[in-house]
C-alpha cells in the first residue's frame, strides 16, 4: 500500500479536529480529564492507541518524530509505532530526543531536559489517580469537582504504616497548578521532578478510558507526600555498565541464576550516546 | 450558646414517588443534647436521619443547621460544596453496618486518620498518634492499628467506625442503629463508651434505634414515629413511664422485661 492511500496520519481530518479540540480544553485546565470519542486503531487498546490518536491530531508535516517504551526507541512497540507514522505522515523519524519535536512514551521522559516547542505524548492506561479509592466514576468526578483529595493520602499513610517510607515507584499521584490531582501514567516516580516547570507540553491520552488530560509548560506539578515524610524519587543506587552514568533511571537486569545483577540506562538514547562518546575520548 | 437550638427540622417531607417515608416531621436539637428516634421498622426514622445528613433530598421542609464555620445555615438550599465541608469537619455518621461507614480493604489507622487527611492533616506523624490515640479511646488494642477492619468482629468494626467519626471532633452524630446487628453483652459495652464520649466530647446526637433500652440509657429526649409522622415527643422518662399515644403504649409495653 502507498502512502496516499492514508489520510495525512492515518486518522479522518474530523477526528483529528475533535482530539484537537480535547487537548486545547486539556490545556486550558491543566491536569482535569476531558472525554474524547477514542477511536479503533489497528492495534489493541492497551498497547498506546491514545498516544496514537493524540501523536496523529498533533503531528505534522515539518515534525520530527521519537518514540520510546521503556525509554528505549529499539522495541517492538517503538520501532512499530515510529514506522506507522513514518507510513502514513512520510514525516522523519529520529531516536535523538532534542531533534525530536514529538515525542511519543509510555514509561519514561527523557534524560536529556525537555524545551520549548517539543511535545510529550503519553500512552496513559488508567487516567484516574483515585480509581483504586473510589470504584464509581460519577464519585470520583465530584471528588474532583470539589477537590476533595484527602483519600489520595490513605494510600501514601498505609505505604508509610507498613514500609516506613512512600514506595509508590511509579505512577506516583502529582497536584498540577494547585488545583487537580493527576495521575502522570506509569512514568516512574524518578521522571516526576522533570514535569515541573516542564519547558514542553505534556499531552496525556488513555485510549481505553477515553480521556485526554494535558500540562501547559512552566506549570507547577507537584508530588502529593506529607510534611514528615516528604517526595523522594528512587533510582538504584548503581551505575549503568555500558556508560557508567549514576544519575540516569536505571534497568535492572538479572543475568545468570545466582541473582547477580547489571544495570542498564533505560533511555537508550542518553546511554547510547554517552557510551559513543567515551569510546571516542 | 445554648439559647438556640444545634439544629432545627421543621416541615421537613421526604416522599419516594407516592410513598411518603417522612410527613412533616419538626425536631430540635441543643447543643450537647441526645435525641432518640424510635419507631418500628418502614416508621421512616432511618429516612429521617438520611434526609438531615443529606444522604437523601427532602421533598419539603427546612432543616437548619447552626454551624462554627458558615454561621446559620439552611441545609436543603446549601451548596454541596459547603454541605460536604460540614460532613466532613462538623458532622459524622454512624452506619448501622460498620462495613457501610469503613474501608474494609484498608488499615484500621488508615480509616481513623481519613477523616483527618479529608480535612486537610498532612504530617504523617500527627495523623497516627491521633489515630493510636482514638484506637485506645474506643477499647481497640492499639497494636492493631494496622490490620484491616475485615479481621475485627463486629464490635471492633463498630467502635472502629466511632473512631473514624470522632477523630476531626464534630459537634452532631447522627447514628443509625449504632447497636443493631450485635450481641446484648457488645451492645453494652459499645453503649457504655458511646454514652462516655458524648458525655465527655459535648456531642450533639441523633440517635435512631427501635430498641427502647438504647434510648432510655443515652437520649434525654424522645421522638416516637409512626407510618412517617411523629405521633409523641417530649424527656426520655416521661414518654418511656408515661406514653400517651396508643402507639408509643404499645411500643413501651412491647418491651421484654428480663
Amino acid at each position: 500500500m502507498t502512502v496516499q492511500s492514508y489520510t495525512f496520519a492515518y486518522l479522518d481530518e474530523q477526528t483529528k479536529r475533535e482530539i484537537r479540540r480535547a487537548l486545547l480544553k486539556a490545556l486550558a485546565i491543566p491536569g482535569h480529564q476531558i472525554p474524547f470519542a477514542s477511536r479503533e486503531m489497528p492495534l489493541a487498546r492497551g498497547w498506546g492507541t491514545s498516544g496514537l490518536q493524540v501523536t496523529a491530531a498533533v503531528l505534522g508535516r515539518g515534525d520530527v518524530l521519537k518514540v520510546i517504551d521503556q525509554g528505549a526507541d529499539d522495541t517492538t512497540n517503538a520501532v512499530s509505532i515510529r514506522q506507522f507514522f513514518a507510513r502514513v505522515a512520510g514525516v522523519r523519524t529520529t531516536t535523538r530526543t532534542e531533534e525530536a519535536t514529538i515525542i511519543q512514551t509510555r514509561h519514561r521522559i527523557p534524560e536529556m531536559p525537555l524545551r520549548r516547542g517539543q511535545i510529550m505524548v503519553y500512552q496513559v492506561p488508567q487516567p484516574e489517580p483515585l480509581w483504586r479509592l473510589e470504584p464509581s466514576r460519577a464519585e470520583t468526578r465530584r471528588l474532583h469537582a470539589l477537590a476533595e483529595y484527602g483519600i489520595m493520602h490513605v494510600k501514601l499513610y498505609e505505604d508509610i504504616a507498613r514500609h516506613g517510607r512512600i514506595t509508590l515507584a511509579y505512577d506516583y499521584p502529582v497536584l498540577v497548578h494547585g488545583r487537580y490531582v493527576m495521575s502522570p501514567s506509569p512514568i516512574p516516580a524518578f521522571d516526576n521532578p522533570k514535569l515541573h516547570r516542564s519547558a514542553a507540553i505534556h499531552l496525556f491520552g488513555a485510549g481505553r478510558e477515553k480521556r485526554i488530560y494535558a500540562v501547559p509548560p512552566h506549570t507547577d506539578v507537584v508530588p502529593l507526600a506529607f510534611e514528615d515524610h516528604p517526595f523522594r524519587p528512587w533510582k538504584a543506587d548503581a551505575a549503568c555498565m555500558l556508560c557508567g552514568a549514576t544519575e540516569s533511571y536505571l534497568d535492572e537486569i538479572l543475568v545468570d541464576d545466582h541473582g547477580t545483577r547489571r544495570y542498564l540506562c533505560s533511555d537508550t538514547d542518553f546511554c547510547e550516546r554517552r557510551h559513543t562518546s567515551r569510546q571516542a575520548q | 450558646m445554648t439559647d438556640a437550638p444545634l439544629l432545627s427540622v421543621r416541615g421537613l417531607s421526604v416522599h419516594f414517588g407516592a410513598l411518603a417515608a417522612v410527613e412533616g416531621v419538626a425536631l430540635d436539637l441543643w447543643p450537647g443534647e441526645v435525641v432518640a428516634v424510635v419507631g418500628e421498622s418502614g416508621s421512616g426514622k432511618t429516612t429521617l436521619l438520611r434526609a438531615i445528613h443529606g444522604f437523601v433530598a427532602p421533598t419539603s421542609g427546612s432543616i437548619r443547621y447552626r454551624s462554627d464555620r458558615l454561621g446559620d445555615v439552611d441545609l436543603i438550599a446549601l451548596e454541596e460544596p459547603a454541605r460536604r465541608l460540614l460532613s466532613r469537619t462538623e458532622w459524622g455518621f454512624v452506619h448501622q453496618n460498620p462495613r457501610d461507614g469503613l474501608r474494609l480493604s484498608h488499615s484500621a489507622g488508615a480509616n481513623v486518620g481519613e477523616r483527618l487527611m479529608a480535612a486537610g492533616a498532612r504530617h504523617w506523624g500527627l495523623i497516627r498518634a491521633q489515630a493510636l490515640a482514638w484506637l485506645e479511646r474506643v477499647e481497640i488494642d492499639p497494636s492493631r492499628i494496622d490490620d484491616l477492619p475485615r479481621t475485627f468482629s463486629g464490635g471492633m468494626q463498630q467502635r472502629l467506625q466511632i473512631a473514624r467519626v470522632l477523630v476531626t471532633s464534630p459537634r452532631l452524630v447522627l447514628m443509625d442503629e449504632p447497636t443493631g446487628g450485635l450481641d446484648v453483652s457488645v451492645q453494652a459495652r459499645l453503649l457504655d463508651l458511646i454514652k462516655r464520649l458524648v458525655a465527655e466530647l459535648g456531642l450533639s446526637v441523633v440517635v435512631v434505634t427501635h430498641d427502647l433500652g438504647v434510648a432510655r440509657l443515652l437520649a434525654q429526649r424522645i421522638i416516637v414515629m409512626q407510618r412517617g409522622r411523629v405521633v409523641e415527643a417530649g424527656l426520655a422518662d416521661q414518654v418511656l413511664d408515661d406514653p400517651q399515644h396508643p402507639y408509643s403504649q404499645l411500643l413501651v409495653s412491647s418491651v421484654l422485661v428480663t
